[in-house]
């Protein structure tokens, strides 16, 4: 029984939850022994991922430091794990955000056991929802990160932290059902053809099924994903849950639950169901680009600060959507790398909202107002915060939505004009914010006396500007990783191009049922 | 094998002892003064007949008492599962206040006979025998509801249970008179011979079943014979409610089986069960489950009270577990028994912890939970929040593993429609079920509320129920292993 668990990736995945059993046997009164044990597990956890990147061959699109062991032999139901470059750099992201969020959570002085508790298995459901091949494995992944994040948003969060922690879980668990519906139909259908129960991944991709089965099972599938991206119109309970959550508990949110959305879409939706995804391509591309400027809109009127960081990522992630779905390689590995900006950028857009929340306990902008005299490092790095966000050359930002744009311009212009344009009104709300919130006089009392950030808070944020600017100056180690994992799943998406009609003309006609692998 | 009286006892020795048991308890309680000795030994007895039913697995399948009693894995399996029933209500009556204030003797010689009544239930293969097997259950049932003297709510529901059982059983064995009429038979096998051979009328027939499915769905509880369940599982004292909803669904659950394999069913071709034609069972069924299912959870949803918001929720499990008889093969036959086994271990936990917090304040309603985890009793609260997440079937909790069990053998045979209504179902009950842990864990206490501790009996007890609903959520093998 120990055997099976040594493999590395394992490792990255059960560390935390291995940090969380530790946690239970130290006393609740002794606070920071509770912190140091859960940045120590979390830290540790980060240098083992560090240890799969350096095992991790950068030159292969297959499935690497993959591990399989029986777990219910008599419904095919496998642990079976392992990474690719989609992957990949999102464990790494998770694994990097783990002790950066607990060191952000210091201030928290109650039920402080319970709290990293959930945290760390929090990190081990997220960890192991992105490195799962096995769609069982996956689903019970999926459905672990529910729990904890239900609890770190109701019991740590704001005045309306029970509403919005009810709101998040309905949200996500009823979507959720639907695809463990999809999953287990998709497993009994691969079982009619191919005599074996399986719920492995590589081996469903093989199974070929006609456009009308796919298009329900694409829909089942994409539901529960749609709603963690969230693509517009699903995406209400978004705003709730990340104002009310605790910044640790936001800050994971956008940064590694919303990439849980992008990611499944990534690996199961579309892959699994190509013709479907090609048909309902001109929905989803519409939905994503209404997303960017619906929410780059919506998020320019909020006085709150967290909301406005909160729209922006329905915004973010519209420009993920379209990436994706342009189903060429600058769409998807732009998408992909979009997805680590966002969590870099957005994650440090909360921990900056939460560093002026714990010292003036509001989030409003009027609040503020000439913050860069009172607080010039802070002000400093929220600028560059800002600008990651925005996509300015040179930063993150820009590389994934550069080339975002540049796949959607070849597969859908229209489409991509307009999410050019989102870029620009999220250039105005973000540097709007910021110019109220920093510049202009500084007419408060209250903020006369603020702080300007500490060493641990600088400790928080430096690491993720490091990698902003790295990533903005020196894409190539990335997306070179990518690149051999997302062209398999563009060849199979091309592949049935030309045999897949639009959906209004009523499906697909009969000969190209018989198409395929 | 089909064995005559005398013979029959060797493969008799669970009920024999089980009866031997209930004897002495009456006995023991004329002289022994410190009662706790009788639920001790009554204990002992559940664990006596557990090891001897255990050594007649695996045997031969054959009748008893010349085609009264059917003795098969079956039916050993249903027997295991009203025993566990029996002995951890009885190991949850132990540490139960409201039990210690009552005649003790009384009541666990009748929470025994009880159970005995449901071994009947679930091996008999007679009309006559399921007749005596179900009234012998519930009218111990009936006592055992009304048994908190001085207490109106528990008087008024076992007088409730009585008119509503009554008037089940009634047209129950109207029904069965219907099918004596047509087939000349009491015994399963023979009236299957006659039912497949003969010119049976298909109304007629049809009609007979639905009035033995009277008497059977008023034991499993599914509507429209459930408006028994939310007052009877509110006023009857709570071990008595962890049992009902438990054993009698699990029995009613057996007898409802066991009338349909044998007698009206046989076995085709992989594993399919064959009817008759012209009689509509599985649509039939499939309405019943649906409207159980989600008539249970809508009301379930504006519960102040957990044991009867248990109640409900109980109802909304027995729809789930129809879903697996609607499917009429031996994949859905295995969802089931799987289901209900894993339901015994989680809803017993789940009143464990109501029995847990009436120990300390005597309150039942949802709004006396309030903070409970900030209350001393965060074991209690974290074991509870398990058990409801793992009713409502999250994983890695066994209760996800049951529900996956059920849509698999569902989708397998292309009922989407009831897999789709079952999803839906499962999100409502995630509502009310969270709503609980909401209270428990987010609500924050008063300094009013008191503070709940737990005797090192029913920590054991609690410990035993979450260890083994998290462990067949995440490594359950060994179970589905033994269902085969």
């Amino acid at each position: 029984m120990i055997e099976p668990f040594v493999g590395d990736l394992s490792l990255v995945v059960f560390l935390p939850l291995l940090g969380a059993m530790v946690l239970l046997f130290i006393p609740r009164s002794m606070n920071r022994v509770l912190f140091t044990t859960a940045i120590l597990f979390t830290s540790l956890t980060f240098f083992w991922s560090l240890r799969v990147l350096w095992r991790f061959q950068s030159d292969s699109g297959e499935m690497q430091l993959v591990e399989r062991v029986s777990w219910i032999p008599a419904y095919g139901i496998d642990y079976f794990i392992g990474i690719d470059g989609l992957s990949l750099f999102l464990v790494l992201l998770t694994a990097f955000l783990g002790p950066i969020v607990i060191l952000a959570s210091w201030t928290i002085s109650e039920r402080v056991k319970e709290y990293l508790f959930f945290m760390l298995v929090l990190e081990t459901g997220m960890i192991g929802a992105f490195v799962a091949l096995d769609l069982f494995l996956f689903y019970v992944f999926w459905e672990v990160m529910l729990v904890p994040m239900y609890f770190i948003i109701g019991v740590w969060g704001g005045p309306r932290r029970i509403y919005a922690a009810l709101k998040f879980v309905l949200y996500t668990m009823s979507g959720s059902l639907l695809m463990l519906v999809a999953i287990i139909y998709l497993a009994a259908r691969n079982a009619q053809v191919t005599q074996v129960l399986s719920f492995d991944l590589l081996r469903l991709y093989n199974l070929h099924l006609p456009y009308e089965e796919q298009f329900w099972l694409f829909l089942a599938f994409a539901l529960s994903f749609a709603i963690k991206v969230p693509l517009f119109p699903f995406h209400t309970w978004l705003p709730d849950a990340h104002v009310e959550a605790p910044t640790a508990g936001s800050v994971l949110l956008a940064a590694i639950l919303l990439k849980m959305g992008t990611y499944g879409f990534l690996r199961f939706a579309i892959p699994l169901f190509p013709e479907a995804a090609l048909a309902v391509q001109p929905f989803i591309v519409a939905l994503a680009v209404i997303g960017i400027i619906y929410g780059a809109l919506v998020a320019m009127v909020q006085p709150d600060l967290k909301k406005l960081v909160a729209y922006s990522s329905v915004s973010h992630l519209g420009f993920v959507m379209l990436g994706l779905f342009a189903f060429n390689l600058q769409g998807m590995q732009g998408a992909l790398y979009q997805m680590l900006n966002h969590g870099l950028s957005t994650g440090a857009l909360f921990l900056i909202v939460g560093m002026i929340y714990e010292r003036r306990h509001t989030r409003m902008i009027d609040d503020f107002g000439g913050l860069w005299k009172q607080m010039p490092l802070f002000s400093a790095l929220f600028l560059v915060v800002t600008f990651s966000s925005i996509g300015l050359p040179g930063l993150n930002g820009f590389v994934g939505e550069f080339l975002i744009l540049l796949g959607a311009f070849q597969a859908t212009p229209f489409w991509a004009a307009g999410a050019a344009t989102g870029m620009i009104l999220g250039a105005i709300y973000m540097l709007w914010m910021f110019r109220r919130v920093n510049f202009g006089p500084l007419s408060r009392p209250e903020n006369q006396k603020l702080q300007d950030i500490g060493a641990r808070e600088i400790v928080i944020l430096a690491p993720i500007l490091a990698l902003i600017v790295f990533m903005g100056v020196y894409p190539r180690p990335f997306l070179s990783r990518m690149r051999f994992s997302a062209e398999p799943i563009i060849q199979r998406v091309e592949s049935k191009k030309e045999a897949t009609p639009l959906i209004f003309e009523g499906g697909r006609s009969r000969e190209s049922q018989s198409h395929g692998n | 094998m089909d064995l005559g009286n005398l013979e029959s006892l060797k493969f008799f020795y669970p009920e024999i002892v089980l009866s031997g048991t209930i004897l002495l308890l009456i006995l023991f309680d004329l002289f022994i003064r410190n009662k706790r000795w009788l639920g001790l030994m009554a204990f002992l007895g559940c664990i006596l007949s557990l090891v001897t039913t255990f050594q007649l697995y695996g045997m031969s399948p054959g009748w008893l008492f010349h085609h009264m009693i059917i003795l098969d894995n079956f039916s050993l399996f249903f027997k295991v599962v009203s025993l566990l029933a029996a002995l951890l209500v009885v190991w949850m009556s132990l540490g139960c206040r409201e039990i210690r204030e009552i005649h003790q003797g009384e009541y666990y010689t009748i929470l025994l006979t009880s159970a005995l009544g449901m071994f009947f239930m679930a091996s008999s293969s007679n009309l006559l025998m399921a007749y005596l097997s179900l009234e012998l259950v519930s009218i111990t049932s009936y006592i055992l509801t009304g048994f908190l003297p001085h207490n109106r709510r528990s008087t008024e529901a076992a007088l409730k249970y009585l008119i509503y059982g009554g008037v089940a059983s009634g047209t129950m064995i109207y029904g069965m008179s219907w099918i004596f009429g047509m087939t000349g038979s009491l015994d399963y096998a023979r009236i299957s011979e006659a039912l497949f051979q003969g010119q049976t009328n298909h109304l007629a027939l049809f009609m007979a079943f639905i009035f033995i499915l009277a008497g059977f769905g008023y034991k499993i509880v599914f509507v429209p014979f459930h408006m028994w369940s939310p007052d009877v599982y509110q006023g009857a004292p709570t071990p008595i409610t962890a049992f009902l909803s438990v054993g009698s669904n699990a029995a009613g659950t057996a007898i409802l089986m066991r009338f349909f394999f044998p007698a009206v069913s046989r076995l085709g071709e992989g594993g399919d069960w064959l009817f008759i034609s012209g009689v509509e069972w599985p649509h039939f069924l499939l309405m019943v489950s649906m409207v159980t299912m989600t008539l249970g959870n809508l009301c379930a949803l504006n519960q102040q009270n957990l044991k009867r918001l248990l109640a409900y929720s109980g109802i909304a499990h027995a729809g789930y577990i129809l879903m697996g008889l609607v499917v009429l093969n031996n994949d859905g036959l295995k969802a089931m028994l799987f289901y209900i086994v894993v339901y015994l271990i989680m809803n017993l936990g789940a009143f464990l912890v109501v029995v847990i917090v009436a120990n300390e304040t005597g309150k039942e309603e949802i709004g006396d939970y309030r903070g409970l985890a900030w209350r001393g009793a965060a074991i209690p609260a974290v074991c509870m929040a398990i058990f409801l997440f793992s009713l409502t079937g999250l994983p890695p909790l066994a209760g996800f593993v049951g529900k996956f069990f059920l849509f698999a053998a569902v989708i397998k045979q292309g009922f989407y429609l009831l897999a789709v209504v079952g999803i839906i179902n499962s999100v409502i009950s995630l509502y009310y079920y969270a709503g609980v842990v909401k209270t428990m864990f987010l609500d924050f206490p008063e300094p009013t509320d008191p503070q709940v501790t737990m005797t090192a009996n029913t920590s054991a007890l609690l410990g035993v129920l979450s260890t083994l609903t998290v462990l067949f959520g995440i490594y359950w093998g060994p179970l589905v292993h033994s269902l085969h």
